[in-house]
């Protein structure tokens, strides 16, 4: 992909507009359509873009497939953690009511974390699924 | 009526695209294909309504796994090997399956039909209730996250298994498993 100006040059436009689309789609998935499953998708794929652009080697240098790893069993685990801090409150598993003071509240607190639990592993997913497949 | 004929069209295209895709033997052009199948499908989602549906096939099923496809196939080759004959019995079970299929959809509810158990068991309770229990405006995020939390969870969990599966199978386990186009790379360097 050396040779390819154009392609690395659009590609450095476009990477960081994709990234900031894909936090915009997980921080707005309140309001609107979106949410984790999409933003880690759109995460990746801005990562995946990088790595066919640049190359998978250039990509294993900006994130080390150990922490990919490790992101995406954080995820999980950050979901299951909110659901295990709503029973150490006094609720049931995965209500979020009881982890503020205002159940309204609470709600909202526990959909942020569990978005972003779910982001993170879909997007660490993704990329772990194209270093397997894209091997040099 | 306009979505009612952008429906038709998108569905007609799907069935041409499903055609070419099984008659392609340039496994390149049938990944492309697929491509443009999920980014067709990605479209009738739009016009259902179900705009995050939409989002993920036109990420995932036209972006990430025609990659994937592409990466395979660049490990294995670009034509399909095997030659392509009749099989008399396997016609004859797809056939069958295909019209208890069809006699199957006489029991589906009409698109959209209110009497439906899915429509009358929780949606109503959801709709009426999510704006003072979650107050979060956009009603499938609280569904998705809160009152379906678990289920969201176990998705997850599924994703997380499935990255998990492939590391298994074909990721490098460390620097002492290493695959032959590593050892034949560090031979030559």
């Amino acid at each position: 992909m050396e040779h390819h100006f154009v392609l690395r040059i659009v590609a450095r436009l476009l990477i960081p507009l994709i990234m900031l689309f894909a936090l915009y789609v997980q921080f707005h998935g309140d309001y609107g359509p979106g949410g984790g499953f999409q933003a880690g998708v759109i995460f990746a794929a801005g990562f995946i873009l990088y790595g066919l652009i640049y190359g998978v080697d250039k990509l294993r240098d900006v994130v080390h497939p150990g922490v990919v790893r490790s992101l995406a069993a954080f995820g999980v685990l950050l979901y299951a953690g909110v659901g295990i801090a709503g029973m150490l409150s006094g609720g049931e598993f995965l209500n979020y009511s009881v982890l503020a003071t205002d159940p309204v509240a609470g709600q909202h607190f526990g959909i942020l974390l569990i978005e972003a639990g779910v982001g993170i592993t879909v997007a660490s997913t993704m990329v772990i699924l194209f270093y397997a497949f894209a091997r040099p | 009526m306009t979505v009612t004929i952008i429906n038709f069209i998108l569905l007609c295209l799907l069935f041409v695209a499903a055609l070419a895709i099984n008659q392609q033997r340039n496994l390149f052009a049938a990944s492309m294909l697929t491509g443009i199948y999920s980014l067709m499908c990605a479209s009738l989602f739009v016009c259902l309504d179900a705009v995050d549906v939409a989002f993920t096939e036109a990420a995932v099923g036209a972006g990430i796994a025609t990659i994937l496809f592409l990466g395979t196939l660049a490990l294995t080759g670009f034509e399909e090997k095997t030659e392509v004959k009749v099989s008399i019995p396997g016609l004859i079970i797809v056939l069958i399956t295909g019209g208890l299929l069809i006699y199957g959809l006489q029991d589906i509810p009409l698109f959209g039909d209110a009497n439906t158990p899915v429509q009358t068991y929780l949606a109503g309770k959801y709709i009426d209730d999510s704006a003072t229990e979650i107050a979060v405006p956009n009603l499938v995020t609280s569904i998705l996250a809160s009152y379906r939390g678990y289920d969201t969870f176990g998705e997850t969990t599924v994703i997380f298994t499935a990255g998990i599966g492939v590391l298994m199978l074909l990721g490098r386990g460390g620097k002492k498993k290493k695959g032959l186009l590593d050892e034949a790379e560090e031979k030559q360097s």
